[in-house]
């Protein structure tokens, strides 16, 4: 893969293909107005066709939503397939077909309720705190995924695939971790410190790829793919050394964090939230400005979008490689500073991080890696992360629908053309349904 | 064409030539007319079409694997095999195949070599003879000459000769009148996608050359003589390699004085490119020096030349010269983003950019919705506009400008030359690198037509394009007309170009079928 | 995936004078050798070192004391280097390199196994053996896959999820059927599946190849993790108890010393694994398949213009990959374990090492797969006889030589020219 702008079906070029999908349906339209027999409606589109093209030509958030809309179908089919009393009404579905419908629909929609009150609001809740809680829960689990999502997105920017944002975060939280527990310092000094030491093991870890690839030209997917596990292995082993591992505890678990460097709650300390998601927005904006304004972001651009006219220009082709990819670890880092030093733990284990980095490529791609658009991206997962598990305890439905949903999300969001095809499916039948009336009449 | 017969297509780059070709071998489709093979209409959907058809065709940028041997690369879908479904390859057969066909053409390949140790000639033999186990009657050589050094274009021309002895007709592509008149024997003239005319091997160069260049349309470029002043730029015994590491120019020596407009004509891949690239700091310099105003450049890095006050146009836009998913407005500071007015530090101070925006794209006319429209979506004349409203911003001692007109529509041509000249006017040194015999001759104050990586002579404007036209083929005036089987070039040349092992640069990828 | 350097790269590949890369590495290995000989040496204790040629402490050995052999193996790789410095034959290059690296590793063991606790100080080979074949079984599995896809120009980053789905869908099937060979099957499908919706994203519609990859690699953990806990956990007697195949001992070749007992008592997923090296091996080079498949990866234009079909032999070897690496998933559930959630934790990216440290050819693969399965063994084992090496720093082996392979430092790797991007014609 010696192409040099390594994201050729990035969603950078989403705007051609929504064009192209916007004249489809124009397109489309001038079909069926050369249909003979369906100009009886009169030549003039109708409202509703109208308002689709406009839909379809309108923006980024359609097709979102039209994504969001078919992965949770496509769940829908899963929640049913795998609930064995409801396979069994499908076993007479011919005899009495309501039957299987009603405990589909059943099924379905509470794990939907759930995931909706779980992440949103929960009509039924009563009090301050329980009203407020889904809302905390999915601002939790947004922050740390703002940082790795934005790490992706500013890397892709750059024309570099960051697979490694799940090693630069677990490199991250180590160095938080440690500078968390073993440094006694003031409370705001502290947290500050610690917050500088993840991201600093984040760039260290985003360094090495970068450099590689300036260097050598060593892909950078691959380097990063192959740090991520060397990152994990550094993990397993650090937390059971003396001095890291916790004194009172026979496992994988090393000692926690002070209070003096944990982010503050932002809601009482009987809700998660805490102030990590304003750091995230910070980020976001600072990215943003990164990117837009300022010449560093220029230079940024410009070599991702085009590193020989860059090059052209007098810009540093591989100093920009290096940089990018220290901002991005750095960013990766701080998102996995937060797994410990924000509500979800205190300590470091095996899975301290659970999946953030990888979440982040996702978040990226659906954020259209825009810095804005990741965070919108990262509170929609948070928030499925959040609802999911209220669906897990509630509805007994896996939790890892959620990564089903998330997975399936990006993967519609990146072919529009398969999004389109699956709507127009549905027209052309319908086209064809018309022709074949009007022949038989 | 008549069978062993060799028929010569001629034309400038640029004239239509390959496009013609492609579609004979069934690459591209013809949006109109019908090609007939032995008298009937022929419709091609695709090179197997062509194969079957009995035509062959040996592309100008090689179509084989280079990783795979020689005979790995001539099996390829014509593969001999054997046990059935299995499909074992014979590579014996095959291997056999090879040496049959190479002794009866008396084409020497090592079967077992691999394609990418072998030197471009032995290439472009491999291609030759992959063709030829394919059964082809017709045989098209696109642009043949353009990489092969003399001694391996003599080689071809035997080849070629001993092809149309045993009844294969072959059609020969180049803009080469040397190796024409060589070995032609019907010469078709083509420009700007027509037929221009046709002739015979004994009409005379100066002819031909008429025929291929054109008298009819000669821009004219109003301006006053030129008033040159101290030299600014200078090059000496400057040598650089291309990408593959061959000899691109050989020992250049060029001056551009203050006030003078330079014109380097030349057929495009005989090292134009990788002076330029040398000069700005783009690649590296092997031996020689380059030196700005009396301070040595060469070795800087290219944002230091272009701070040092060299403005660039680059001969490829869209690669080079562009970021094309950015906005007209960012692309006028591609080279300045950092400078005050338009950045302070790490910031960008994009009222700045854009109020300069607004002042560049009226000055030099640019034609676009906005100054923030994404520069992809403009025309290649406004694209261009761009560039040149860019490098011409800011104050400049070097000004060079590679192809700066190439696909750009008329009206665009003479804005681009008109800054040009004005740029001169107020005492810049300007350098003006193009293919084009009349922009070169409309624009340069004085011309040096470079050839196999050398400046082959220094003429004024007013030489008879004809002559420009011979230097451009590697003929100095003083030593007219080589024997014809010397091809193109001339006794003196071929020792003196050669003793380095200089072989021409291959035309850059991406610029093959720019008709 | 290549490691083509971006164009201003100064490319630090010219090897000019007397550092050429032969004696760049002769150099670290002297190094090491060095290392290993005053180190190892050092750190070895006199007691024996037995490397035993059975599963137990008992029967034929081949002993050394610790010291001696520490020293001495530690010599002989620094012998190597020295001769790789002085400048060998090319063509004894890799023999040359090969001895010194085996002296190290030996020179290592030697410390290692004299300095365990009295009673635990042998190393039972057959058993080392055999358990870097079954660890290094679905790393052959997933790096076959990668040469299918990645040799006719398809990135296949998806590794990981073809290996799950096949395992899972294996189990499943397996289980539900009763059947081993139904779930072989389907497990086959399984990874075909995940295989497919790469091959249409990446030609079809020309998605970027990593991207779907890491994508369909998250789907594959999430669809088979959810139906895992809502169907396995819950009634794992139904949907997760997959019979498996038995040990076959293949006469005659069983009773060879060593090499019999590890090799040829072992499930039909091994000898499946050695044969799909070979038959690939062959069929990449020496048929109809292989020339066109090898041409598509590198040239694809170059393919198309002698009649080709690009897109379609594409389709199907991306297809086939889905098929060899759901196999290998099934070397798990159809072999060796009931299925949880996630259980190829990473070996998809190892087998992405292995293709890549292999330099994209199978019998490379086969020996990448080894080694790192090798060092996946020496790490259990290590932990066994209380080894003072941490076995997290073994298990980053791996990776770390893969980093070392892509940066050039152990010999240029490259990738199939056209490997990535997506072909359209014109």
């Amino acid at each position: 893969m010696s192409n040099p702008n390594p994201v050729s079906g990035s969603p950078d070029k989403e705007p051609a293909t929504e064009a192209e999908l916007a004249l489809t349906g124009k397109a489309d339209r001038g079909a069926t107005m050369t249909s003979p027999k369906q100009s009886a409606p009169g030549p003039r589109p109708t409202l509703g066709r109208l308002f689709l093209d406009n839909l379809w030509a309108a923006n980024t958030v359609t097709v979102t939503v039209l994504a969001l809309v078919l992965a949770m179908l496509v769940g829908a089919v899963l929640i049913i397939v795998s609930d064995p009393d409801v396979l069994a009404t499908y076993g007479y579905i011919t005899a009495r077909p309501t039957d299987a419908l009603n405990a589909s629909w059943t099924v379905v929609s509470e794990a939907y309720a759930n995931l909706f009150k779980g992440a949103v609001f929960d009509p039924e809740a009563s009090g301050f705190t329980a009203a407020l809680s889904p809302i905390s829960e999915t601002l939790t689990y947004t922050a740390p995924l703002v940082f790795t999502g934005l790490s992706v997105a500013l890397a892709f920017r750059g024309g570099l695939f960051n697979i490694g944002a799940q090693g630069q975060a677990t490199m991250g939280v180590i160095l938080a971790a440690v500078a968390g527990f073993a440094l006694p310092l003031p409370p705001v000094v502290h947290l500050v410190v610690a917050l500088i030491a993840g991201a600093a093991g984040g760039a260290v870890w985003g360094f090495v790829p970068g450099i590689l690839k300036a260097r050598t030209g060593a892909h950078e997917v691959i380097n990063t793919i192959m740090l991520n596990y060397v990152a994990v292995y550094f993990l397993s082993w650090i937390i059971v050394q003396n001095g890291v591992q916790n004194p009172d505890r026979a496992d994988a678990i090393s000692r926690p964090v002070d209070s003096s460097a944990a982010l503050p709650r932002l809601l009482g300390d009987n809700l998660r939230v805490h102030a990590g998601i304003l750091l995230a927005v910070l980020a976001t904006w600072a990215i943003a400005w990164l990117l837009n304004r300022s010449t560093l972001g220029f230079e940024l651009r410009a070599v991702g979008a085009n590193p020989d006219a860059a090059r052209t220009a007098g810009i540093s082709v591989t100093k920009t490689y290096v940089l990018v990819m220290v901002i991005a670890g750095m960013l990766a880092g701080l998102g996995g500073s937060q797994m410990v030093l924000g509500s979800t733990a205190n300590a470091l284990t095996p899975l301290v991080i659970a999946q953030i980095g990888f979440d982040g490529i996702l978040v990226a791609l659906l954020g259209r890696v825009k810095p804005w658009g990741v965070l919108l991206a990262a509170l929609l997962f948070g928030a499925l992360q959040a609802g999911g598990n209220r669906m897990q305890s509630y509805s007994g439905i896996s939790l890892e629908l959620v990564t089903v949903l998330q997975a399936l999300i990006v993967i519609f969001i990146a072919a529009p053309a398969l999004v389109k095809a699956i709507f127009q499916l549905r027209a052309a039948r319908a086209a064809r349904l018309q022709t074949s009336l009007a022949k038989g009449w | 064409m008549e069978p062993g017969e060799i028929h010569a297509l001629l034309g400038e780059n640029g004239a239509g030539k390959s496009t013609l070709m492609n579609v004979l071998y069934g690459l591209y489709q013809p949006d109109g007319g019908e090609i007939l093979v032995d008298g009937k209409p022929l419709r091609l959907k695709g090179p197997s079409d062509a194969i079957r058809a009995g035509i062959g065709m040996v592309h100008q940028h090689f179509m084989l694997v280079p990783v795979f041997t020689v005979a790995e690369n001539i099996m390829l879908g014509a593969e001999q095999v054997r046990g059935g479904i299995v499909g074992f390859l014979d590579r014996r057969r095959a291997r056999r195949e090879v040496a049959e066909v190479s002794a009866r053409y008396n084409l020497r390949v090592d079967p077992d070599a691999v394609i990418e140790d072998l030197p471009v000639g032995i290439q472009q033999r491999v291609e030759i003879v992959k063709a030829l186990t394919r059964d082809v009657d017709l045989l098209i050589l696109d642009e043949p000459t353009a990489v092969l050094t003399p001694q391996e274009t003599e080689e071809l021309l035997t080849v070629m000769r001993s092809l149309k002895a045993a009844g294969k007709s072959i059609v020969f592509i180049t803009h080469k009148l040397g190796e024409v008149k060589a070995i032609a024997d019907r010469i078709t003239v083509i420009r700007r996608g027509r037929t221009v005319g046709t002739a015979s091997p004994e009409a005379s160069r100066d002819e031909l050359a008429a025929l291929m260049v054109g008298r009819d349309v000669r821009l004219t470029v109003d301006k006053q003589p030129a008033t040159p002043g101290r030299p600014i730029l200078e090059v000496a015994g400057l040598v650089v390699d291309d990408d593959r590491q061959v000899r691109a120019v050989d020992g250049v020596d060029l001056t551009v004085r203050a006030g003078e407009v330079l014109g380097v004509a030349g057929v495009q891949g005989n090292g134009q490119t990788e002076l330029i690239e040398a000069i700005m700091g783009l690649r590296p310099t092997l031996a020689g020096t380059v030196t700005l105003d009396g301070e040595p450049i060469h070795g800087w890095s290219t944002k230091k030349v272009l701070r040092a006050g060299v403005g660039y146009v680059p001969e490829d836009r869209s690669v080079d010269g562009l970021v094309k998913e950015f906005s007209v407005a960012e692309n006028l500071v591609l080279d300045i983003y950092d400078r005050p007015p338009f950045g302070r530090g790490l910031a960008l101070r994009p009222e700045a950019i854009a109020a300069s925006a607004k002042e560049r794209i009226e000055q030099f006319d640019v034609r676009t919705p906005s100054a923030d429209a994404a520069v992809g979506t403009l025309s290649g004349g406004n694209q261009q506009k761009v560039i040149v409203a860019r490098e011409l911003s800011r104050p400049l001692k070097l000004f060079i400008a590679a192809q700066p007109t190439r696909g750009v529509d008329v009206g665009s041509i003479e804005f681009i030359h008109s800054r040009v000249v004005r740029e001169r006017d107020v005492g810049t040194a300007v350098m003006v690198v193009s293919s084009e015999l009349d922009e070169v001759i409309g624009l340069a104050d004085r011309i040096a037509v470079m050839y196999r990586g050398r400046i082959i002579g220094i003429v004024g404007p007013d030489t008879p394009r004809e002559e420009i036209g011979l230097l451009m083929a590697g003929i100095t005036p003083d030593a007219p007309a080589p024997a014809p089987a010397d091809g193109a070039a001339t006794p003196g040349e071929a020792t003196g170009g050669t003793a380095g092992g200089a072989t021409p640069a291959p035309e850059r990828p991406g610029n093959e079928d720019e008709a | 995936m290549s490691t083509t350097a971006v164009p201003d790269v100064a490319v630090a590949a010219v090897d000019e004078g007397f550092w050429t890369r032969p004696r760049k590495v002769g150099a670290v290995l002297l190094a090491l050798g060095v290392l290993a000989t005053v180190l190892f040496g050092a750190l070895a204790t006199g007691q024996q070192a037995r490397f035993t040629l059975s599963e137990t402490e008992g029967g034929a050995a081949l002993e050394i004391q610790g010291t001696l052999g520490a020293i001495l193996f530690g010599v002989v790789a620094a012998g190597a280097g020295g001769a790789l410095l002085a400048g060998v034959p090319k063509r004894w290059f890799t023999l040359v390199l090969g001895v010194g690296l085996v002296a190290f590793v030996l020179s290592f063991l030697c410390w290692q196994v004299s300095a365990a606790p009295e009673g635990r100080n042998f190393m039972p080979m057959v058993n080392i053996v055999r358990g870097t074949f079954v660890l290094a079984l679905p790393l052959i599995f997933g790096a076959l896959a990668g040469v299918l896809c990645e040799r006719s120009g398809v990135v296949n980053v998806a590794i990981e999820g073809q290996l799950l789905m096949g395992a899972f869908s294996g189990a499943l099937f397996g289980s539900l059927s009763g059947n081993v060979w139904v779930g072989l099957v389907a497990a086959a499908v399984g990874g075909a599946f995940i295989s497919l919706l790469l091959a249409v994203f990446a030609i079809r519609y020309l998605v970027d190849q990593v991207v779907m990859g890491v994508v369909l690699n998250l789907l594959a953990v999430g669809v088979t993790g959810f139906l895992y806990e809502r169907l396995m956990q819950t009634d794992a007697d139904k949907y997760n108890s997959a019979p498996r195949f038995g040990n076959w001992e293949i006469p005659l070749l069983k009773d060879i010393p060593l090499l019999g007992p590890a090799l040829f008592r072992g499930n039909i997923f091994l000898y499946l694994g050695l044969l799909l090296v070979l038959v690939i091996h062959l069929a990449l080079f020496r048929t109809r398949w292989g020339l066109r498949t090898r041409s598509v990866g590198e040239h694809p234009t170059a393919a198309d213009t002698l009649g080709v079909k690009v897109l379609s032999l594409r389709y199907r070897n991306v297809l086939l990959a889905g098929v060899v690496a759901g196999i290998g998933g099934a070397s798990y559930t159809l072999a060796l374990y009931s299925f949880t959630k996630n259980m190829i934790g990473g070996k998809g990216f190892i087998a992405l090492a292995a293709l890549i440290f292999g330099r994209w050819s199978p019998t490379g693969a086969l020996l990448a797969a080894l080694f790192f399965g090798f060092a996946d063994q020496l790490a259990t084992y290590l932990g066994a006889i209380g080894s003072s090496i941490p076995n997290q720093f073994l298990a980053m082996l791996p990776y770390l030589a893969t980093i070392l392979a892509v940066a050039g430092l152990v010999g240029r790797v490259r990738a199939p020219a056209a490997d990535g991007k997506p072909y359209v014609k014109g």
